[in-house]
Formats: C-alpha cells, sequence, structure tokens
C-alpha cells in the first residue's frame, strides 16, 4: 500500500533477517518462490512511481492462503513493477502459467471471424454467455497503488471514450458515488452491480482505497456490454447475454474492446501491452489476455461423473460455481470457462471454450440416455 | 520546524495537481473531514515526515471510513512521532475538538504515583463486577502500527519481552506470540479474556495496522493474571491492570508500579517512551494522547440506567458507559462499562479519581433508586 512503504530507504537500515518475511505458514505462488537472498536483492528497488517490494507482496504476506486454492499472493502497482520485480514475478508466472518462459512471445488476436463455430451451442443446456476480460490504461499506476487524481482521470478518461460509443454500443456511465437507490437497485437485479471488495486479498493491496471515489459501471442500452471501471483493474469489459451464442457474445467483446481502443488512441492514450506479456494487469495471473470466456450449463450428470474432473484438465477448462470464482455450484449448474490466459489468444481461448462445452454437452446427452462416454473422452489439448 | 524541515523525507512520486488529490469529505462526518480544507490539503501534501510518512497516510482511514452520525470517528492515525508536528495544521484542531478544548500551547501532566489516589479500595463488590485501567505506550525511534516495517514491528516486539521477561515478584510472567501459539494456549487466553485478535474493525485495517499479521505481535501476562501487556496490536504495547471486584485503589497500583518499572528496564537499554510535555504520551490514535488512559468498571446499575438523568449524570462526572463487550457494544442485564472520557489535560490519578468518585455515587444513586428514592438531591455539579 502506497502510505505503508512510502519511503523505503528508511527499511534499508534494518538487516534482511529482520524485514525479511515468515511465510512458513504460507501457501501461494510468492511464498513459494519469495527466498531471503531474493528478497535481499530485491528490497532496495523501486519503480519510478515508488512501489517497492514489500508493496508487491504486502497481500501475499497477509494471506497465507488455502491448502486446496493456490492464490499468486503478489500484484503489480504499476507497468514497470512487472519488469522492476522480474526477478521474483517471472518465476511466478510460469509456474501460474504452465510454464511460460521469461522470453516466450504472447500472441493478442482480436479477430472474432477467426472464432469457428460457437453459435449453436444448446439453449436447453447452456443457460448464458459471458466473455470478460481487463485492461490498462498506460501511464497510470494500478489499483493498489494508484493516488486519488490517478484514478479520476482513469475514469474520466474512460467515460469520455465510452461516451463515444453508439450503435449497439450506446450506453451511460453510472458511478457508485452518488448512485440513485433506484438505479442501484436495477443494477442489482441486472447482475451488473459490483460492490466494494470484501475479500482480504483485495483488501491486503490496497485495492479499496478511498471508496466509491471514482468508481462505476457502464453499459449500453441493450444490456450485453458492460464495463467496470477502478474495481480490480483500471477497466473490466465484459459482453454477456442469455443463451448459448458465444459467437455473438465473443463477436460484440472484440468489436466493443476495439472501437474503446481506438477512442483511447485518439486521445493519445493507449492499453499496457507488450509482446511478452500481452496486457499488462494488476494482478499476475490475469496477464496475457486477461479473458475468461465461460457459460452457465447444466451438467448435473457430467459433473458426477467420475471423469468429470480429468475432462475439464484435458479441455484446459475449469469450473466454478454460478456465484463466481468461490462458490459452489447450485442445481448441477455450473460455470465452466477457460483456465489459461497467457501463452494463447483470446480466439485460442474462446475456441477452447465453445469447442469443450459443445463436447461436455455432447456427453451430458449421452449419460442421460444412460450411454457410456468413454469414447468420447478427448485428449489433452 | 525549520530543523523538522531538513529531517523530512524527501518526496519524489509524481503526482496531479492538489485539487485532482483532494479526497471527496462530502459524506462524511469524522474529526478529520470536519477540520481538512483543500488549502490545508494542499499544503500539507509536499510534506513527509523522516520516516516517510504523508498526509495520505495520515488520513487514508478517514476517507475509507466515513463515519457514523451518531459516533464521531477520529478519521486520522500517526505514522511515527514526528507526525503530530510536521502536521500539527491538521491534528491540532483534531486535538482541539475531540479532547475539550486542548490548546497548541497547553501542557499535559502525567501523575503515575498511585498514592496520590484517595479511596478507590471500597466500591461496593455487589455492584462493582470488575476493576481495571488500561493504556497505551510507544517506543521511541520506531514508526507506528500504521506504518512500521516489520523489521521495526519485531524490533518493539524483542524489546518489550526482554523488558517484561525480567519482571519479578506479583508482576513475574511470560510472553505468547501469536504466532506460535498451541492450540491449548490460545483455548486458555480465550477463557481468561485476554486473546486479542486480528483486527477486524475497517477503521484499523484501513490505516494498514493488520500488515503481515501475526507477525510481531503477542500477549504478556504475569502469573496471576492481573497485569498483561499486549504488543504490536493498535499501539506498540497496551498495558492493562485488572481484577475481580471493587478494589480499583489496588489495581492502580499495581498499573504504576508495572509500568514504572517497564519504563526504567526501557531507560536502562537506552530506549524510552514517546512523550513530551504537551501532548503527554504518544499514541497512533489522537484520541489517546496524554495518559491514553481507560480506568473503568463493569458496574451493575439497572435502575439507575433507565432514570431520565443517566446521561446527564454521566456527563457531569466526565465518564462514558459502554456495554461490556467493549466500545462498540451494547449493556447486557443493566451491566455496564463505565470509565473515564477523559484522556489529556488530566493526569492519571486525577482520571482515575474521577471514576472511583463517579462510580461511588453512582452505586449510591443506584441503591436510593433501588429504595423507591429519588436522586435530585445528590446529582453532582459538572466536574
Amino acid at each position: 500500500m502506497p502510505f505503508g512503504n512510502t519511503h523505503n530507504n528508511f527499511k534499508l537500515n534494518f538487516k534482511v533477517e529482520e524485514e525479511y518475511p515468515d511465510l512458513t505458514k504460507h501457501n501461494n505462488h510468492m511464498a513459494k518462490v519469495l527466498t531471503k537472498d531474493m528478497y535481499a536483492k530485491l528490497r532496495d528497488k523501486q519503480t519510478p512511481s515508488g512501489f517497492t517490494l514489500d508493496d508487491v507482496i504486502q497481500t501475499g504476506v497477509d494471506n497465507p492462503g488455502h491448502p486446496f486454492i493456490m492464490t499468486v499472493g503478489c500484484v503489480a502497482g504499476d507497468e514497470e513493477s512487472y519488469e522492476v520485480f522480474k526477478d521474483l514475478l517471472d518465476p511466478i508466472i510460469s509456474d501460474r502459467h504452465s510454464g511460460y518462459k521469461p522470453t516466450d512471445k504472447h500472441k493478442t488476436d482480436l479477430n472474432f471471424e477467426n472464432l469457428k463455430g460457437g453459435d449453436d451451442l444448446d439453449p436447453n443446456y447452456v443457460l448464458s454467455s459471458r466473455v470478460r476480460t481487463g485492461r490498462s490504461i498506460k501511464g497510470y499506476a494500478l489499483p493498489p497503488h494508484n493516488s486519488r487524481g490517478e484514478r479520476r482521470a482513469v475514469e474520466r478518461l474512460s467515460v469520455e471514450a465510452l461516451n463515444t460509443l453508439d450503435g449497439e454500443f450506446k450506453g451511460k456511465y453510472y458511478p457508485l458515488k452518488g448512485m440513485t437507490d433506484a438505479e442501484q437497485e436495477q443494477l442489482i437485479n441486472d447482475h451488473f452491480l459490483f460492490d466494494k471488495p470484501v475479500s482480504p486479498l483485495l483488501l491486503g493491496a490496497g485495492m479499496a482505497r478511498d471508496w466509491p471515489d471514482s468508481r462505476g459501471i457502464w453499459h449500453n442500452d441493450g444490456k450485453s456490454f458492460l464495463v467496470w471501471v477502478n474495481e480490480e483493474d483500471h477497466l473490466r469489459v465484459i459482453s454477456m447475454e442469455k443463451g448459448g451464442n458465444m459467437k455473438e457474445v465473443f463477436r460484440r467483446f472484440c468489436v466493443g474492446l476495439r472501437k474503446i481502443e481506438e477512442t483511447f488512441k485518439k486521445h493519445n492514450h493507449c492499453f499496457m501491452w507488450n509482446e511478452h506479456l500481452g496486457y499488462v494487469l494488476t494482478c499476475p495471473s490475469n496477464l496475457g489476455t486477461g479473458l475468461r470466456g465461460g457459460v452457465h450449463v447444466k451438467l448435473p450428470k457430467l459433473s458426477t461423473h467420475a471423469k468429470f474432473e480429468e475432462i475439464l484438465g484435458r479441455l484446459r477448462l475449469q469450473k466454478r460455481g454460478t456465484g463466481g470464482v468461490d462458490t459452489a455450484s447450485v442445481g448441477g449448474v455450473f460455470d465452466i470457462s477457460n483456465a489459461d490466459r497467457l501463452g494463447s489468444s483470446e480466439v485460442d481461448q474462446v475456441q477452447m471454450v465453445v469447442d469443450g462445452v459443445k463436447l461436455m454437452v455432447e456427453m451430458e446427452k449421452k449419460l442421460e440416455k444412460g450411454e457410456a462416454i468413454d469414447g468420447m473422452i478427448p485428449a489433452q489439448k | 520546524m525549520k530543523k523538522l524541515n531538513d529531517q523530512m523525507a524527501k518526496l519524489t512520486i509524481k503526482r496531479l495537481s492538489p485539487e485532482e488529490e483532494f479526497p471527496d469529505l462530502s459524506q462524511h462526518n469524522n474529526h478529520m473531514a470536519k477540520v481538512l480544507t483543500q488549502d490545508m490539503f494542499t499544503k500539507l501534501r509536499d510534506r513527509a515526515t523522516p520516516n516517510g510518512f504523508t498526509i495520505d497516510g495520515v488520513i487514508q482511514t478517514g476517507v475509507d471510513n466515513p463515519g457514523h452520525p451518531f459516533i464521531m470517528t477520529v478519521g486520522c492515525v500517526a505514522g511515527d512521532e514526528e507526525t503530530y508536528e510536521v502536521f500539527k495544521e491538521l491534528l491540532d484542531p483534531i486535538i482541539e475538538d475531540r479532547h475539550g478544548g486542548y490548546k497548541p500551547t497547553d501542557k499535559h501532566k502525567t501523575d503515575l504515583n498511585p498514592d496520590n489516589l484517595k479511596g478507590g479500595d471500597d466500591l461496593d463488590p455487589n455492584y462493582v463486577l470488575s476493576s481495571r485501567v488500561r493504556t497505551g505506550r510507544s517506543i521511541r525511534g520506531f514508526c507506528l502500527p500504521p506504518h512500521c516495517s516489520r523489521g521495526e514491528r519485531r524490533g518493539v516486539e524483542k524489546m518489550s519481552v526482554e523488558a517484561l521477561d525480567s519482571l519479578s515478584g506479583d508482576l513475574k510472567g511470560k510472553y505468547y506470540a501469536l504466532k506460535n501459539m498451541t492450540d491449548a494456549e490460545q483455548q486458555q487466553l480465550i477463557d481468561d479474556h485476554f486473546l486479542f485478535d486480528k483486527p477486524v474493525s475497517p477503521l484499523l485495517l484501513a490505516s494498514g495496522m493488520a500488515r503481515d499479521w501475526p507477525d510481531g505481535r503477542g500477549i504478556w501476562h504475569n502469573d496471576t493474571k492481573t497485569f498483561l501487556v499486549w504488543v504490536n496490536e493498535e499501539d506498540h504495547l497496551r498495558v492493562i491492570s485488572m481484577q475481580k471486584g471493587g478494589n480499583m485503589k489496588e489495581v492502580f497500583n499495581r498499573f504504576c508500579t508495572g509500568l514504572t518499572k517497564i519504563e526504567t528496564l526501557f531507560k536502562d537499554k537506552g530506549t524510552s517512551f514517546m512523550w513530551n510535555e504537551h501532548l503527554g504520551y504518544v499514541l497512533t490514535c489522537p484520541s489517546n494522547l496524554g495518559t491514553g488512559l481507560r480506568a473503568g468498571v463493569h458496574v451493575k446499575i439497572p435502575n439507575m440506567s433507565k432514570h431520565a438523568k443517566f446521561e446527564e449524570v454521566l456527563k457531569r462526572l466526565r465518564l462514558q458507559k459502554r456495554g461490556t463487550g467493549g466500545v462498540d457494544t451494547a449493556a447486557v442485564g443493566g451491566t455496564f462499562d463505565i470509565s473515564n472520557a477523559d484522556r489529556l489535560g488530566f493526569s492519571e490519578v486525577e482520571l482515575v479519581q474521577m471514576v472511583v468518585d463517579g462510580v461511588k455515587l453512582l452505586v449510591e444513586m443506584e441503591k436510593k433508586l433501588e429504595k423507591g428514592q429519588s436522586i435530585d438531591d445528590i446529582m453532582p455539579a459538572q466536574k
């Protein structure tokens, strides 16, 4: 947090042993990687905006982790964090993103026409489809570290850009500050409203400072394209609709994103991106595409099948409850989405979801008829 | 200020204009929000204490916690001893508002001589269930909980435990680090009502006081469980003397003796507590300056507490009520936590005297009301 480590130099008066965190009870990516020697090497560094090693790791120190869920345990405070603290973040990125190497290149492909199929997922099973990603505006610190002024500038630039959208993207911005009760109620009913973070993972990283200043929700009139401003990232962009037409969801996603990026460029701003890490976001787990494409799908039989986890693993998909990342599924309905973020393109990842969900629905139908699915088990993607 | 100017840390981080950075306090109701103007913010944001604590560090908790219509929170914290000097323009008016008009030129007196307390050994134990005195202390040379590094926090722990381990007689005791506590130890401390947990209050979390939990935190208590020290919770040290019944004199005796012994031990090692003749003992929260002392009892006053003049009586006696669960709780079964309202501008002896005299009077009033008698003739004057 910026105020906790405003002037790193004074801590250097203490020895490494005295400052090195106790990670003996910890189980997160940061704790697996950060040795005392690495701490010694990195502790006197700071990014140009003053983000230090302790700022990067505070959330991981404060949240020892879960035996089953491997959290990342660190955040970036600005674009330069990934460079200045490479020694720590590269191994974490490699571990989290299936062996992605410091020399690897990431490809970005937001050309929706490259997606094959995806318009015919059976709506009797696939209840809704959604694609989300994040974007960071170059030149501004990220949510763990930004000042009020920077956060307000991000809001201003974002709303300016969004307000130029027209056609299917024409919409309106609802700042959290000053929201009327009626507006709030409507946004809750639409499942659009985000609230002040309660997760200690986020709070420990300082992302909730000054809430609700400069936070807000923009959505188009059709309620199918939505942008969160200054939540966990500068921008979170979401395309969604009921039913199984992922192709359409992805089209709108790509077109909308492109338009937003063009508008930013006209005003001499751009998103944080590089050819190694792709889109740069607050959490290292969201690097690359930052994309999570998923469906809510009814799989009561398949989800209780012995090979369910195996199938998901091979399809490079992950399951969540329909309430989001930490929830359990209800009534056999699961949120199924891509597991990868970095090292494959947006089209690649959505293709995996489309093909994988199509297969799983076929499997579900077979199991309904009492037939075996052994012959359909896919190879590892 | 010139000397301090030279020592202030250099701020190198690029920020936007003061107008763009000034927090929106329009929905806020706390001491900080009442005082902080754009002009003041513009002036103060160019400063940092020698340890690098800035205005945003001071006010973050107040920005993040707009406050309560009924409870006026302070809305700011100190990150080190110098905060109170470097950010005087903000903190002096807050101190004045919070501490009954205490002026920047006022002097605070410290009196930890228990012999100066009159009475206090005869509060009726049929009514007064328990007696307790607590205060805080900060070790000079270390940053305070909102700003300290792990190394500093561990340094505070090490020094404190060394000092406490050399106490003897009825003060002899043991330290239980939160980090290494066994289940059995934890259960015992819970049963004794000694254990403190990681803060959940957003007021504390927003100021960064829970960083690195539970590293460097622990509880020390004497063998007889009447003298207790919390290490690195909201302050470097919280010192507590307590026992069942109404013998506040004995509680205060032990409090003063223990505190003085600890302070001597620190002095022997070349350190001291943060103290000055204007603010008294310097602590993290401006509301705890001066004595940092809260002396109180749990007392059964079911009749008195329902009396129309209860609040008025408390106010005149300079006392405050809380539920028996602590500052944010409600009373249960007519049993209240009654303690001194003041911290700064009165000495320790004076504050405990107010509690002793005030509680004695409240119990008399309770007894009268039990007998159906009026209490109008024993209403106190404003202290």
